[in-house]
């Protein structure tokens, strides 16, 4: 989608925003893009929006205003950044839930604060991170020390004194009697480097504090320094089982930008690449749900019959886990010729298999008293936090974006969008279940069709992408995956920006599980599938 | 008495890699012969030790799911004693560092390391664990474990596939297996150590043989690797690269 930035006086953004969201309707907020337009426009942010029912979407351009911090005079001596000249934006954190986190990654990376944000702390560096790197004229610098960050037990909070000052607060997170606990960084049912700090009465969750970065890469800093077929080879380490559908949307936004024109095959293949990734992402999700809930044969079921299907992949791809198949223009190399009579072998060993697990996990007594009213989340909560993917149809939130906003060979093809509404983690876990069965009939439609012609349509040597900006977005394997592209007509992107499909998940971990037990903690991260590399990026 | 050769089940010595470290380590652990109580029961506990490694699950990225891929049906490292995983450093034998490691996860990689009780060993799983892999040019990335804690045995590979892992689980298994318990060094952290967060092993190799990781060039602040030369850059890019933007289209309009 190329963008039309909607832009808004600075005084009237916030009930502009509110106005888009009550009156339009656009009540899903996509992503949050901060952005440092050069040193004549200066830090902003990129809003996108979709309209939940008409799945139309908008986008909204607001630029920083920068002031000093403090009033010099009186200052209240509680900011840490008091005399400094800070860029400020209106917070919309009020407006749509999920920009809580979205608007702390901006702050993160640009240091731009929001007004009105209770929280402004650093999202994914340390806190004694000095600057803000994604900002063009930081300066290059990768030391690093092996003490323990001193975090700090407070949010600032920026708003406007009647002066017309930039002023900041502390607010508190923790209480003095409250019992705090960290789950993570190295915890065996966080599936990966994350870390909740959780606030416990007793034993039911008070609040739940994500803590990220712990895998944070850098990839979209690095991507400023690379041509656009270097880009690439980063986004399959992302969701390392998404990987086919992350470099999707990669190439997507790119071809889109450049107006390349795809044959039918490359549309086939790609869509069935898709969906065997999806395959096995899931058959890995329904294999972990069951090992943390300590279930280990269906774990190993799950991961033995995932086997097969990267070996259905790995003949063509060459690849296991990181495929690096997707190219600009088509594909890196074309179908191996077993590859339609393996995956036909694949999806006729796959359909009753489905059904074991279901007969060994999912319909199995405890499983059902474990994961029923466990982390709930109604279908307005789920918008509101942005919660996309599986655990958004769980909640009845029509979502995915194959049906939504079609691509490839999705519109062409019988399926079904699965959706349930019991709000719940086996609401979650079915969800998937659903889906592999989808996935199997998408599957089955395509392969005996898979037209002749190019598996790569020819690209200049070097790529360059005329100016302007881009979102596009796919169904990745938890939730809508989409990558935001500026250019400048150069042949490296100006920036680029993914939206992950994990941290929008895993800011709902708070409101799902307060006054839940700590042990449902574990279930609901298990049932709602985030993968950590890929929120940190 | 001598040491004998590492001897792992159905895979010839000759047909395994690096033999030449193995045999340096030999000679260097056991220089002045073995004695044969001490080493008859330095066998016994090697051999005891090598069969069952258990390992922290100290996956951060991609390579963790290869891992975990190892534990399961297909590939089954239980044949070789490694399928105990541990979850607590203290009860760990190795860490297998499988991922990246950005600065925010260095003081807790560190860490772990500490309270892991001796003899521990490092295994670092693919190029980032090695090296940094894909994000050497990163701000945020540890370029190689190695400047953190002492590291056994690398396995390269993004990520390495099962049959690497414990490829390179089992050199790990012959190092262990050569180890001198009785009688020399014993692996116990002294407090030198323990600020320096090396093992036993590598302290006396470093006094005998100097600093053996590999060498690091020290440019300006020190944390700057070795550069990397590109050569097989294509013809069109170098023109690009030095302005003449008008050329390299009409050669690929010539060659269409």
């Amino acid at each position: 989608m190329k963008l039309e930035f909607l832009s808004f006086e600075f005084d009237k953004f916030a009930k502009e925003m509110q106005n888009l969201k009550e009156k339009k309707g656009f009540d899903y907020l996509v992503t949050i893009v901060g952005e440092d337009f050069g040193k004549s426009e200066g830090l902003g942010c990129i809003y996108i929006l979709e309209n939940t029912t008409t799945h139309e979407r908008c986008s909204v351009k607001m630029m920083a205003k920068t002031q000093v911090c403090g009033d010099n005079m009186s200052s209240n001596g509680t900011g840490d950044t008091d005399g400094q000249a800070v860029s400020y934006i209106p917070t919309v954190s009020n407006i749509w839930r999920v920009a809580d986190l979205l608007e702390r990654e901006v702050y993160d990376f640009y240091g731009i604060v929001f007004l009105g944000h209770p929280d402004m702390r650093r999202l994914f560096l340390r806190s004694d991170f000095k600057g803000y790197p994604f900002r063009k004229d930081w300066k290059f610098n990768d030391k690093y020390s092996l003490e323990d960050d001193e975090e700090p037990d407070y949010g600032l909070e920026y708003f406007i004194d009647k002066d017309g000052c930039l002023q900041s607060k502390q607010n508190k997170l923790f209480t003095t009697d409250d019992y705090v606990i960290n789950i993570g960084p190295q915890h065996p049912a966080t599936h990966g480097v994350l870390r909740l700090q959780t606030v416990l009465e007793g034993e039911v969750v008070k609040r739940i504090y994500p803590h990220f970065g712990y895998i944070h890469r850098g990839i979209e800093k690095m991507w400023e320094d690379m041509t656009y077929p270097q880009t690439l080879a980063l986004t399959d380490r992302l969701n390392y089982l998404g990987a086919m559908q992350h470099r999707h949307a990669l190439v997507g936004v790119i071809e889109e930008a450049m107006g390349v024109e795809l044959t039918d095959r490359i549309r086939y293949i790609r869509t069935i690449m898709d969906e065997l990734q999806r395959l096995d992402s899931h058959l890995l999700y329904t294999s972990c749900v069951a090992q943390d809930l300590g279930a280990l044969t269906a774990f190993l079921y799950g991961m033995r019959d995932r086997e097969h299907v990267l070996n259905c992949m790995e003949e063509t791809t060459g690849g296991r886990l990181i495929q690096n198949y997707y190219r600009i223009g088509g594909v890196q190399a074309d179908i191996d010729p077993n590859f339609v009579k393996n995956v036909k072998g694949l999806v006729k060993y796959l359909r009753p298999m489905i059904q074991e697990y279901m007969d060994v996990f999912g319909d199995n007594v405890i499983t059902h008293n474990r994961l029923e009213d466990c982390g709930p989340m109604s279908l307005a909560d789920c918008v509101s936090y942005a919660v996309t993917g599986p655990a958004g149809r769980a909640s009845g939130w029509k979502n995915d974006v194959r049906k939504n906003h079609p691509y490839d060979m999705y519109d062409k093809v019988e399926w079904e969008q699965c959706t349930l509404d019991t709000c719940d983690s086996m609401g979650r876990y079915l969800v998937h279940i659903n889906e592999m069965y989808q996935s199997l009939n998408i599957i089955e439609q395509l392969i005996d069709n898979i037209p002749e012609g190019d598996f790569y349509v020819k690209q200049k040597p070097i790529i360059k992408v005329p100016e302007g900006q881009w979102y596009y977005s796919v169904e990745g394997v938890a939730g809508e995956f989409g990558i935001y592209l500026d250019s400048r007509g150069d042949k490296s992107p100006y920036r680029m920006k993914m939206r992950p499909m994990g941290l929008s998940l895993v800011g709902a971990f708070d409101p799902m599980l307060r006054g839940q037990k700590i042990a449902d903690l574990i279930a609901t991260c298990a049932a709602i599938d985030v993968v950590i590399p890929d929120i940190d990026r | 008495m001598e040491v004998k050769k590492p001897y792992i089940k159905s895979v010839p010595y000759e047909e395994w890699n690096d033999n030449e470290s193995l045999e340096k380590i030999i000679d260097e652990l056991h220089e002045g012969g073995v004695n044969v109580i001490t080493g008859s029961l330095d066998r016994l506990i090697n051999w005891g030790r090598a069969n069952s490694l258990w390992s922290l699950t100290f996956a951060t990225s991609c390579c963790g799911i290869e891992f975990m891929a190892c534990g399961c049906s297909r590939y089954d490292f239980a044949r070789f004693g490694f399928e105990v995983t541990r979850n607590s450093p203290r009860q760990a034998d190795l860490i297998m560092c499988a991922g990246t490691i950005t600065h925010k996860m260095a003081p807790a990689l560190k860490r772990l390391y500490d309270q892991m009780a001796e003899p521990k060993y490092v295994i670092a799983v693919g190029g980032c664990a090695i090296s940094g892999g894909p994000f050497k040019s990163s701000y945020h990335v540890v370029k190689g474990i190695e400047e953190i804690v002492p590291v056994d045995v690398f396995i390269p590979g993004c990520p390495p596939r099962p049959e690497a892992i414990m490829y390179g689980m089992m050199q790990l298994q012959r190092k262990v297996k050569i180890e001198k318990f009785f009688g020399g060094a014993n692996h116990k952290q002294d407090a030198e150590e323990a600020a320096l967060g090396v093992s036993n092993e590598e302290l006396t190799f470093r006094s005998k043989l100097g600093d053996h990781r590999r060498e690091r060039l020290q440019v300006g602040d020190g944390t700057s690797g070795i550069p990397i030369v590109v050569t097989d850059v294509p013809e069109e890019f170098v023109k690009e690269l030095s302005g003449e933007s008008a050329k390299p289209v009409k050669v690929e309009e010539a060659k269409a």
